[in-house]
C-alpha cells in the first residue's frame, strides 16, 4: 500500500476491483464503513456479485481478465471529459515529457518487439533528452509526442461500446463507475483502489495495476489522504517477506539480485544505480551504493572489506536472463534438475498453478523438507491421490514449526507497518520458531564446511551471531542487525557516532563500509530510541488516523508515500480539510515528508515529489516494464473469444509459454467452454492448511464448491447442491454446485459467455470428504514481469457428476 | 420490563464475515458439527443445541434486475415478553431482571419442547436429542455480568453489532433508521418494542430470512 488500512476512511470513492475485500480482508470493511458514514461511495467491479458487491453503492460485472479494457475505458472517459486534475498532471506527472522519435505503437505491439525472443528493446521507449541529459517537456501538453497526447491516442480506441463487448459489462454500468470515480479528479476529493490477487494473477497482472496507477495520477490521488494504490496483501506478513527479499530477483530492501556478468561490486552498482541530470530530481535510488555496501557488511561483518569488494564475490549470481520464479522452479524440478527442496510455511501441492505438475515434480526430488505447523498435501504428497509410494524415491523430512503466537518478532502489514509481537505461549512438543530452525541449520552447515567443501568463503565468513546466551535464535538481535549499526567511530556532520551504535535512520548509511544494515528501508526501526516497532502510542495529531507513535512504518515512519504530491507548488494542501503535510514557517508539518527540501515553487532548492523515480515525476508513461509503457488489453492465455477486439495481438506478446507434456492450454476449445476463476473464502486461510483442521471453520465452510449461474445450471441440467465435475486442460475435480444469481452470463456482442468460480482452500488431506484444490485446473503461465500465474482467468468445463 | 440491555444488529453494515458465528462457538465452547456443502454459503444449515447463532444468506434479483445478497445473523431475540416461557411451569426458563437476558436452565429437559418452540415467534429454541435439555443464545450472560460485551458483538469488524443499555440502543436504532431511509425508503427496525436483539434491515425482512420478523 502507498497508504495504509486506516486511511481508507479518508476516501470519497473506494473502488474495489481485483479484490473481494469483505470476504478476504474483513477488517478493511471497518474503514470502508467509516468512509461510507461520511458519504463515501463504494464501487465493486467483479465477475461475481460478492460480499463486497453486496455492500457497494455501484456494482459492475466484468469477465475475468479484461480489467485493462475496463480501466482503459476509464482513462479515455477522464481525458475526453476533462475530468483530470490538471495542475497535478502538469506539475507532478510525466504528462509533459516528450517521448523519443523511435517510440511507436501499432496493432497491439510497441516499438522494439522481437518475436523470436518474445521481448522488447526498451531503449526505443526512451524520453527525448537534450545535450545535458534533461528530458524535453511541453507543459502545454499539446505536443503530439508528449506523454499526455500519446496517452490520449493510446486509449482513444477504448470506447464504451468496444470495452463493453470485451468485458461483458453493460455500457450503463461502465458509465456509472467511470462517472463516480472521475469525481475524484479534483483537488479536494480522494479516490482509492483496493486490489488483491484478482489483479495480479494474470498474464497482464502488473499492467492491470499500472492502468490504475495512471488513473490515480490523472485524478491527483497519489500522495493524498484517502488515495493511493493499495494492494491488500494476502498474508499477514507477506509485505515483510518481500521487504526482506524472499524472492529470487531481489536482495533485502528491493536491491537487485546481481547477475553473473556483473563481475565486480563497481559494475553491479554502476548498472543498478539510476542517474538523473536534473538537479531538482531527488532520485532517491542514487543512494544505491550506500544500501548495497551496508547490506554486504551485515552479511559478512569484518570479513567484508573495501579490498574484497565487501564480499560481493560471495553473493550468488543469476545467469543473464535467468528467472528463478515459482513456475520456472517447478518446471526445472519436473525436469529432474532440482535435487532438494525446502518447502517452508507453504503448501505448493495445493497453492501452485497446475498443481498436478507440481505434485509430480516433487516425486523427482531426492529430498524434501516440509516446515509447517501441520501436515499438509506437500509433505504427504507421496501418499496423495494418483501416487504410488513404492515408486517415489523422495525422502521427506517434517520439521514442526511454531505458530505466530508461539514466537516473538515483527509482522509487516499491507500498510508497511512493522508491528512487534510478543510470544503468548510455548510451542507444543518439539516445534520450534522458524528463526531457530534456520539458525541451527546454518550452524550445522558451517560445521560441515569446516571439514571442507566447495567455495567455503560465503559460508565460513557469514556473520552468524543471532543467538542469545542460551543458544536460541534471538529476534531482537536480528531486528537490530536489520536496522544496522556503525562498524567504526565516525563523525557525520557535527555528530559523533561510536562503533556499535545503532544507525539512527537510513540517510546516515554509508558506502565506505562504516555502516552495516540488513535492510535499508527498515533502518530506524530499532535504533537508539529502542524497538520502534513495539511502540503502542495512540496519539493521532493530524486526525487522519496516521498514528505515528503506533508501531513503525517504512520508510522512516512515513505513513503516506509520495505525500509531497498532496500539496500545491507552495506546499499548501490541495485539500485543506485533509492535510497530510504542509509547508509552514520554513518546514514541513504533518506526516514525515518525502524529504526535507522546500516545495517546488522554490526554484533553487525545491524538489520534485516522486522521489523514487529517477526523473522525479509520477509515470503515466512507464518505460520500465517488459510488456510496454502503456497497459494494453490482451486476452488471457486461455480465453473464450476468437480474437482480441482491440488489436491483432491476441495474448500478451511477452509471456513465456511452457511447452512440456504437463503444460497444456486451450483457447476457444469446445471441450472447455466456460471461463473459470478462483478465489478465497473468509473461513479458510490460503490453501486451508491452518484452517481445515479447525472444527468451527470447517463446519462453516466444509467442502469444495463451484459457483455457477442459473442460466448455466439450466444448460447443463444441474441443480443447486448437485455433485458436479469441473475440468480443464490440466486436471479435474469434484465440486458441489452452488447455483446462484450472483454469477450472470456475459454478453459479448452476439456471444454469450458463462463464467464459474471456485475457492482454492481445499485439499485431500483433511477433511476426508472436503474435496481437492482448484489449482489442479489453473494454468502455469505467468505475467512477463513477475511470473505470477494466471490463476484468475482460464477455461473449464462443468458437467454433472 | 424495559430496562436492561439490548443488541443492535445493523444488517446494512454486515459483510457476512461470520466472525460472530465463530465467536459464539468459541466463547460457549460449542463443538463444530458435521456439515456438508449444500449449495450455499450458509452453514450449519440451522440453529441447534450446539449452534446458537447462524449467519443467514439470502440472494435474488430486485425488480430492476440487479442482484442482492442479504446477510442476517440469526439468534435469540431475548423478547421482553418471551413466548418460550409460556410453556414453562416453574423456573425452567428465566428472564434475568437486571440484564433482560432470557435464559434456559438445565430444567428445560422437563419442558414440552414442541410447545416451547411454538411459543417462540422466531423458531429459536433447540433440544439436545439425548439429554432433552434446551439451548439457545444466552446474550453471553456470563460475559455481560462481568463487564464484557457479548462475544459476537466483540468480534464484529464493521460495527454492524452494538451492545448497550436498552434506551441508548433504541436511540441509536431510531437515528440509524432515519439516516438509512434517505437512501433506502424501506429501512426499518424489526419489532424494536418487543425484542432486545433489534435488527435493522433496508428491505422486506423476508428477503433476509423467513423468520426475520417472526413466523
Amino acid at each position: 500500500m502507498t497508504n495504509h488500512w486506516i486511511d481508507i476512511k479518508n476516501s470519497d470513492v473506494i473502488l474495489v476491483m481485483g479484490s473481494n475485500a469483505a470476504s478476504n480482508h474483513p477488517i478493511s470493511m471497518k474503514w470502508v464503513q467509516k468512509a461510507k458514514d461520511h458519504g463515501a461511495k463504494l464501487i465493486s467491479v467483479d465477475p461475481r456479485f460478492t460480499q463486497t458487491s453486496a455492500k457497494a453503492d455501484i456494482y459492475a460485472p466484468l469477465r475475468s481478465g479484461t480489467d485493462i479494457a475496463f480501466l482503459g475505458g476509464m482513462i479515455k472517459y477522464i481525458l475526453d471529459n476533462n475530468k483530470y486534475f490538471a495542475d497535478y498532471v502538469v506539475n507532478y506527472t510525466n504528462a509533459a515529457f516528450i517521448v523519443g522519435d523511435k517510440f511507436d505503437f501499432s496493432d497491439g505491439l510497441f516499438a522494439g518487439y522481437n518475436a523470436e525472443k518474445r521481448a522488447y528493446d526498451k531503449a526505443l521507449w526512451a524520453y527525448k533528452k537534450d545535450d545535458k541529459g534533461i528530458v524535453a517537456k511541453d507543459p502545454s501538453l499539446k505536443d503530439p509526442k508528449s506523454v499526455f497526447q500519446l496517452l490520449k491516442k493510446h486509449y482513444d480506441r477504448y470506447t464504451p461500446e468496444k470495452v463493453s463487448e470485451i468485458t461483458g459489462t453493460p455500457v450503463p454500468d461502465l458509465m456509472k463507475v467511470y462517472e463516480a470515480y472521475a469525481t475524484t479528479g479534483v483537488k479536494d476529493k480522494a479516490g482509492t483502489i483496493l486490489y488483491a490477487m484478482g489483479w495480479t494473477q494474470h498474464t497482464i497482472g502488473v499492467q492491470n495495476i499500472r492502468a490504475m496507477s495512471i488513473i490515480q495520477l490523472l485524478c491527483g490521488n497519489m500522495g493524498i489522504a484517502g488515495g493511493g494504490v493499495n494492494a491488500l496483501r494476502g498474508e499477514s506478513n507477506v509485505q515483510g517477506s518481500t521487504d526482506q527479499a524472499l524472492l529470487f530477483h531481489i536482495l533485502p530492501g528491493y536491491l537487485k539480485a546481481p547477475v553473473a556478468t556483473q563481475q565486480t561490486l563497481e559494475e553491479y552498482i554502476a548498472q543498478s544505480t539510476p542517474k538523473s541530470a536534473d538537479p531538482r530530481s531527488v532520485n532517491w535510488w542514487s543512494n544505491y551504493p550506500k544500501y548495497t555496501v551496508s547490506l554486504l557488511k551485515s552479511f559478512w561483518g569484518d570479513k567484508a572489506t573495501k579490498e574484497n569488494g565487501f564480499g560481493y564475490a560471495w553473493l550468488p549470481k543469476l545467469d543473464p536472463g535467468q528467472n528463478c520464479s515459482w513456475l520456472n522452479l517447478f518446471d526445472a524440478m519436473y525436469d529432474g534438475k532440482v535435487k532438494g527442496f525446502f518447502s517452508w510455511g507453504q503448501n505448493p501441492a495445493c497453492s501452485g498453478a497446475n498443481a498436478n505438475k507440481t505434485r509430480k515434480a516433487m516425486a523427482k526430488l531426492d529430498w524434501l523438507v516440509n516446515v509447517n505447523i501441520f501436515d499438509n498435501e506437500t509433505g504427504s504428497f507421496w501418499k496423495g491421490p494418483g501416487m504410488d509410494p513404492k515408486k517415489i524415491k523422495t525422502e521427506v523430512f517434517m520439521l514442526p514449526a511454531a505458530a505466530s503466537i508461539e514466537k516473538e518478532g515483527s509482522i509487516s502489514n499491507s500498510g508497511r507497518w512493522a508491528q512487534w509481537r510478543y510470544k503468548a505461549v510455548d510451542a507444543p512438543g518439539k516445534a520450534e520458531p522458524d528463526g531457530d530452525i534456520m539458525y541451527e541449520l546454518m550452524v550445522k552447515i558451517k560445521g560441515l564446511y569446516k571439514a571442507g567443501g566447495k567455495f567455503p568463503d560465503p559460508i565460513m565468513n557469514l556473520k552468524w551471531d543471532y543467538a542469545d546466551e542460551k543458544g536460541h535464535f534471538d529476534a531482537h538481535r536480528v531486528a537490530k542487525a536489520i536496522n544496522g549499526s556503525f562498524t567504526q567511530d565516525v563523525k557525520i556532520g557535527d555528530k559523533q557516532y561510536k562503533k556499535g551504535d545503532q544507525v539512527p535512520a537510513f540517510p546516515l548509511l554509508q558506502a565506505d563500509g562504516s555502516t552495516s544494515c540488513g535492510n535499508w528501508i527498515y533502518c530506524q526501526s530499532y535504533n537508539a530510541d529502542g524497538n520502534n516497532m513495539a511502540r503502542r502510542k495512540k496519539d493521532d495529531p493530524t486526525g487522519l488516523g496516521l498514528f505515528p507513535g503506533w508501531s513503525w512504518a517504512w520508510p522512516v515512519n512515513r505513513r503516506i508515500l509520495y505525500n509531497r504530491a498532496s500539496v500545491d507548488l507552495t506546499g499548501q494542501p490541495w485539500n485543506p480539510a485533509r492535510p497530510v503535510v504542509k509547508w509552514a514557517d520554513g518546514k514541513w508539518v504533518g506526516d514525515i515528508p518525502d524529504g526535507p527540501a522546500p516545495p517546488m515553487a522554490d526554484e533553487k532548492a525545491g524538489k520534485y515529489p516522486f522521489i523514487m523515480t529517477a526523473e522525479g515525476f509520477g509515470r503515466l508513461f512507464g518505460p520500465g516494464l517488459n510488456d510496454g509503457p502503456f497497459p494494453e488489453h490482451y486476452e488471457p492465455l486461455e480465453c473464450p473469444v476468437p480474437k482480441n477486439l482491440l488489436s491483432g495481438q491476441f495474448v500478451n506478446p511477452t509471456i513465456k509459454i511452457f511447452k512440456g507434456e504437463m503444460d497444456k492450454h486451450f483457447t476457444c476449445d469446445p471441450r472447455f467452454p466456460f471461463v473459470g476463476t478462483t478465489y478465497r473464502v473468509t473461513e479458510h486461510w490460503q490453501t486451508g492448511i491452518m484452517t481445515r483442521w479447525q472444527s468451527w471453520l470447517i463446519e462453516a465452510q466444509p467442502q469444495m464448491f463451484v459457483e455457477i449461474s442459473h442460466e448455466l445450471a439450466k444448460l447443463r441440467g444441474i441443480k443447486d447442491g448437485d455433485k458436479v465435475k469441473v475440468s480443464s486442460a490440466r486436471g479435474e475435480l469434484d465440486c458441489v454446485a452452488m447455483v446462484t444469481t450472483r454469477f450472470r452470463p456475459f454478453q459479448l456482442g452476439k456471444l454469450t459467455v458463462h463464467e464459474v468460480g471456485m475457492p482454492w482452500c481445499f485439499g485431500w488431506i483433511t477433511p476426508k470428504d472436503g474435496g481437492e484444490s482448484s489449482n489442479l485446473l489453473t494454468p502455469n503461465v505467468g505475467d512477463p514481469n513477475t511470473m505470477i500465474p494466471e490463476s484468475k482467468a482460464f477455461m473449464v468445463n462443468v458437467t454433472k457428476a | 420490563m424495559a430496562e436492561g440491555y439490548s443488541i443492535l444488529v445493523d444488517t446494512s453494515k454486515c459483510t457476512a464475515c461470520r466472525g460472530c458465528q465463530i465467536a459464539c462457538k468459541q466463547w460457549n465452547q460449542l463443538p463444530g458439527t458435521k456439515t456438508q456443502q449444500l449449495g450455499t454459503y450458509e452453514n450449519p444449515k440451522d440453529l441447534s443445541f450446539d449452534t446458537y447463532k447462524v449467519v443467514r444468506y439470502s440472494e435474488g434479483a430486485n425488480g430492476d434486475g440487479k442482484a442482492y445478497w442479504n446477510f442476517f445473523t440469526e439468534q435469540c431475540r431475548h423478547c421482553l415478553s418471551p413466548g418460550c416461557m409460556a410453556a414453562a411451569e416453574k423456573d425452567e426458563i428465566v428472564q434475568d431482571e437486571k440484564t433482560g437476558a432470557v435464559l434456559f436452565t438445565p430444567a428445560t429437559k422437563d419442558l414440552d419442547f414442541k410447545a416451547t418452540v411454538e411459543g417462540c415467534p422466531y423458531n429459536v429454541p433447540r433440544q439436545n436429542p439425548k439429554t432433552k435439555v434446551l439451548a439457545k443464545c444466552t446474550m453471553c450472560f456470563d460475559r455481560i455480568t462481568n463487564n464484557m460485551i457479548p462475544a459476537c458483538v466483540k468480534s464484529c469488524p464493521t460495527g454492524a453489532m452494538a451492545f448497550g443499555e436498552r434506551d441508548k440502543v433504541l436511540d441509536a436504532c431510531k437515528k440509524r433508521v432515519e439516516e438509512l431511509k434517505k437512501t433506502h425508503p424501506k429501512a426499518e427496525a424489526i419489532n424494536p418494542n418487543d425484542v432486545r436483539v433489534i435488527y435493522i434491515v433496508t428491505d422486506d425482512p423476508k428477503k433476509y430470512f423467513k423468520f426475520a420478523a417472526g413466523k
